[in-house]
């Protein structure tokens, strides 16, 4: 795997840095070289948000995207921004109960997963973009259950390790829908 | 086993560096994109009984780096572009008293106060001296997270061993990106005797002075002259860089920092084309590694230089400088925060290639 790139957006708040940290972490204990840079500056809650991650097996060039092999999108604005993109081939995964998103490409894979619906469901809104990292895992393999699961407990403080094993079925649930 | 590796941010690991090298003294003023060192910084010299203090702006920052520093502490300061300008007075005053201080420089996009994204604009600033007078900083330039922490251990040394400012100087992608980082378990610290420093007469008969000040002119010219010496040993003894690819390219790509890690994924996408792309990296800016770019000018196999920067092209003037003329060195630069994409360095090197570059 060389220079894999995901981009994931929304809005501030809805756990887009989060996420792309899970992302990187859970492909760091792969032993991949690995790179998150967020979007900076006058970002604030409810304004837009965005990260890259990059995996590798080699060293890493650029942390900044130009062509994602995956796009994950939380709101209309960032699938309208970030669609253009991705490399031909490549997923774009939406939150389908946030918004309607039909994409003009059609060299793309589209899946538009319902991920707030079945966060909701799981208890909490927070679960929202890990069932879309269980979805990115399960479409793409670029790191596995296993190496979520570690990297949550690298990442979440101990007072938090309680809420391990629902992120654990709301990345279950993400994996399922990709399947 | 292979050391644990942590995921973490560059500004954060600037910090955390210099904690590790026994700086537990610490001044800023907080501007995008570095403010994580201050944060960290904050936290972390409560804990450890270090001093950390938020002045009420750069230049008084940087006076207090130069007190912490004439007492001969381990100090740092650490700010971006704007900031660093406001800096720039005491930076020249501590050349002239010789402090052993580290600055920090997560460059954003300028002139004036500009945007926060990355640029390399302030290669000029950093390498020429800045402020007023004839003095050099030491100048180094990571390309990494992991390049951030060792070199920033690296930089509390060089500036005790040789007395001056050391600067390292980053841009807002490295400061902000986290990547993965391996800590050693002991940082080789150099413990360098500093029987100058201010720290009161201590039984002594006479006291230590620090100043730049020398009023008259024989006395300040003999400053100057040791100052240079001091320069001269350093451009022959500190000079590094990475080099890869020299022996059969047929064009040398020299870039530092985050240019040069766009370019290492161009270089191997010319090789899939069948153009073979070396690279120079410098890793100190200044001093220059103008000895091997000197060296690959002179190569038969190398036909033309290729020049990156976040900036209008200032590195290209110690490039072509190094090159002398005997081969044609190119340039491309973004501006402005943008960074180069990987086409477009491909394309400027195809069009050299194919001999279409004026």
């Amino acid at each position: 795997m060389i220079d894999f790139s995901i981009i994931l957006a929304g809005f501030g708040g809805q756990g887009i840095l989060s996420a792309g940290k899970f992302a990187a972490e859970a492909a760091l204990h792969e032993g991949k070289e690995v790179s998150w840079f967020p979007s900076y500056g006058p970002e604030m809650r409810g304004g837009t948000a965005n990260c890259s991650v990059v995996i590798s097996d080699e060293a890493i060039g650029s942390p900044v995207v130009n062509d994602a092999d995956v796009v994950i999108c939380l709101n209309q604005p960032s699938a309208e921004k970030f669609e253009p993109s991705i490399k031909p081939g490549g997923i774009l995964i939406t939150d389908s109960s946030l918004f309607e998103y039909a994409p003009s490409r059609d060299d793309i894979k589209f899946i538009p997963m319902n991920a707030s619906s079945i966060a909701s469901e799981l208890g909490s809104m927070a679960f929202a973009t890990i069932t879309m990292l269980g979805c990115l895992s399960a479409a793409t393999g670029c790191f596995s259950r296993a190496s979520f699961e570690s990297a949550l407990y690298e990442i979440l403080p101990e007072r938090r390790h309680k809420l391990i094993p629902g992120n654990l079925e709301a990345f279950d649930k993400g994996a399922e829908f990709a399947k | 086993m292979a050391t644990k590796r942590v995921l973490m941010k560059g500004n954060e690991v600037i910090a955390e560096a210099a904690l590790r090298a026994g700086c537990r003294n610490y001044f800023g003023y907080p501007i995008t994109p570095q403010t994580e060192v201050m944060h960290y910084m904050a936290k972390k010299m409560v804990e450890i009984g270090g001093n950390f203090v938020q002045a009420e702006s750069e230049v008084s920052a940087i006076n207090m780096v130069y007190g912490a520093a004439a007492a001969g502490a381990r100090v740092m300061t650490s700010s971006s572009s704007p900031g660093i300008s406001l800096k720039q007075e005491g930076i020249s005053y501590i050349a002239g008293a010789e402090l052993p201080a580290v600055a920090v420089n997560i460059v954003r996009a300028g002139p004036g106060l500009g945007g926060i994204q990355p640029s390399q604009g302030d290669y000029w600033q950093a390498t020429k001296g800045g402020g007023h007078g004839d003095y050099r900083n030491l100048v180094i330039a990571p390309a990494s997270v992991q390049e951030l922490y060792e070199l920033t251990v690296e930089a509390f040394n060089l500036a005790d061993t040789y007395r001056m400012l050391v600067m390292i100087l980053g841009d807002g992608t490295l400061g902000q990106m986290m990547e993965p980082v391996a800590f050693r378990d002991e940082e080789p610290i150099k413990v360098v005797d500093k029987p100058w420093a201010a720290v009161g007469r201590g039984g002594r008969q006479t006291h230590n002075t620090v100043t730049s000040i020398y009023i008259n002119p024989d006395d300040l010219e003999a400053k100057n002259r040791e100052l240079q010496e001091k320069y001269k040993y350093i451009e022959e003894h500190e000079v590094r860089y990475e080099e890869f690819g020299v022996e059969d390219a047929e064009i040398v790509i020299t870039a530092f920092s985050t240019c040069s890690r766009i370019c290492r994924n161009v270089i191997r996408q010319a090789a899939e084309l069948g153009i073979k792309v070396g690279m120079i990296r410098p890793i100190t800016l200044w001093p220059f590694p103008s000895a091997p770019i000197a060296a690959a000018a002179d190569r038969d196999n190398v036909k033309a230089f290729l020049d990156i920067e976040l900036s209008a092209g200032q590195m290209v003037e110690d490039v072509r400088l190094a090159v002398c003329g005997k081969k044609p060195v190119y340039f491309y630069g973004r501006m402005g925060g943008n960074l180069p994409t990987q086409k477009e360095i491909l394309e400027k090197i195809i069009a050299i290639h194919e001999g279409r570059e004026v």
